[in-house]
């Protein structure tokens, strides 16, 4: 099946079998190999991307289901050779070892700073409780680092929050 | 994964006209491509009813919230009528799977997602609800997560959902349309227990399609939902309960209890609310109520621990609520 997608601002064109996941159209047709294959299953997060602007599992999302969606990929998220903040921040708090997870908890950290409303621990739910150390385990729970490098990544998304 | 064709609905009555056997429609797909992944699903056609304009959450008559059935697991939990006037219910959903999943999954996608179990998604093995008749190897292995109440000898599956529990304890009226007209399914209606069919999940026939949850006004008193679970988020409910508690004048003026983690669908406990009416809301009567609810669990060996488990919190959730 013929479809367009926007990644990264930039139309694309492809033609997929139904079968084909986002991950694997992103990975194998489009070279953006950014976002991982961890557990192909929505459990992991290594496979995070923005899909009109909010943070998703690729592998769970059919091409053809998100044909004409704009797609942001972790290779999106810089502005040229100026890192995002959350590149940034990633960096400057060593906030990965091995980098398998990194892109994931990037695009996941880009769409939680943009989500509205309470988390599952915030006590008032009609006040907005700020992304503090706590909210932000929370928040970013569909994102595993098996290096367990969440000291850092809690540390890192922090600062950006503030 | 089999070979399937793709088409997109534009309209319920469409998607309705356009349902044929071997069809099933796409929501969210948060659990249906992967039970297609790993071959448990095997449709030979999706309808995709995920772009239907059903996406809107609006106060109706009476007093009532319309939830759409494409809306957004995220969007109904960040809602402000939802979190101000159902806060049980914003609880719910957010204690549900992880912020990428609710983002993508619906409210009938929610619904739908399949009653289950590890065996039922290994394909290696026999299971009655995938393969009618072939057993339940569950029931001798591995089912310490699963149910207590209104298993049968063929399935011991439980219903994920922690939404659904929520709808459940406040009657939420589950909207369908289907080959068959339109019809009203009040929670928790919609599931059923497995008896001899655990291939059925839910009461809808083939071509039913969920189009809004309407919410009744929030019962007076106040609500809570508590999910105990073995990490702290993003993990399935061992126990949970949705509960509403009005108390007058020290005694129990109305009350709303479900589980969930514990049955093939979210139960209502039904037994234990008739328990509490009238009486005194007293941590005495709330452990009564509770293991009148519970005399009827037939837990298997390694799930009998679910049995205190749910007891304690329905104590603890309703001691918490009681003024």
């Amino acid at each position: 099946m013929e479809i367009t997608l926007r990644v990264n601002g930039v139309p694309r064109k492809a033609d997929v079998d139904p079968r084909m996941s986002l991950l694997d159209l992103l990975r194998e047709r489009l070279g953006l190999i950014g976002a991982k294959k961890g557990c192909d299953h929505g459990q992991c997060g290594a496979c995070t991307v923005l899909i009109d602007g909010r943070r998703a599992n690729s592998c769970l999302a059919l091409a053809v289901a998100v044909d004409d969606r704009d797609i942001t990929t972790v290779e999106g998220l810089a502005d040229g050779d100026e890192l995002h903040p959350l590149q940034a921040a990633f960096i400057e708090h060593d906030a990965f070892q091995c980098g398998y997870c990194t892109p994931g908890q990037l695009c996941s950290a880009e769409g939680m700073l943009g989500e509205p409303g309470p988390s599952a621990i915030t006590e008032d739910l009609l006040t907005d409780p700020g992304l503090t150390p706590d909210e932000i385990r929370e928040r970013m729970s569909g994102n595993l680092c098996r290096c367990g490098a969440y000291v850092n990544i809690v540390t890192a998304i922090g600062e950006v929050a503030r | 994964m089999k070979p399937f064709e793709y088409a997109r609905a534009a309209s319920p009555a469409e998607a309705v006209r356009g349902f044929a056997p071997g069809t099933m429609y796409l929501g969210g797909g948060t659990n249906l491509v992967d039970l297609m992944k790993l071959g448990v699903a095997e449709p030979e056609r999706l309808l995709d009813v995920s772009r239907l304009p059903l996406d809107a959450i609006e106060q109706t008559d009476g007093d009532r919230v319309r939830v759409g059935a494409t809306v957004r697991n995220t969007d109904l939990a960040a809602h402000p009528v939802i979190r101000s006037r159902y806060p049980m219910l914003a609880r719910a959903v957010l204690a549900g799977a992880s912020g990428q999943v609710r983002n993508v999954a619906t409210v009938g996608g929610n619904l739908l997602q399949r009653t289950r179990c590890t065996y039922f998604q290994d394909v290696s093995r026999p299971c009655n609800k995938r393969r009618p008749g072939s057993g339940c190897p569950a029931i001798e292995g591995d089912h310490a997560g699963l149910a207590v109440l209104g298993a049968s000898d063929a399935c011991v599956a439980t219903h994920p959902s922690d939404m659904a529990v929520a709808l459940a304890a406040l009657g939420a009226d589950v909207h369908v349309t289907g080959p068959g007209g339109d019809r009203i399914i009040p929670m928790p209606g919609l599931h059923r227990l497995p008896g001899d069919e655990p291939e059925r999940d839910t009461v809808l026939e083939p071509g039913d399609l969920i189009t809004a949850v309407e919410l009744p006004p929030p019962p007076p008193g106040a609500s809570h939902y508590r999910k105990v679970r073995e990490r702290s988020s993003f993990a399935f409910a061992l126990v949970s309960v949705a509960a509403v508690l009005d108390v007058r004048d020290g005694a129990v003026a109305g009350c709303r209890i479900a589980l969930g983690g514990v049955a093939h669908v979210p139960w209502r406990a039904e037994r234990a609310e008739q328990a509490l009416i009238g009486g005194p809301a007293t941590g005495e009567a709330f452990l009564q109520a509770a293991e009148t609810e519970l005399e009827q669990a037939g837990p298997l060996p390694r799930n009998a621990y679910k049995v205190p488990l749910a007891r304690n919190l329905i104590v603890a959730t309703l001691e918490e609520l009681a003024p």
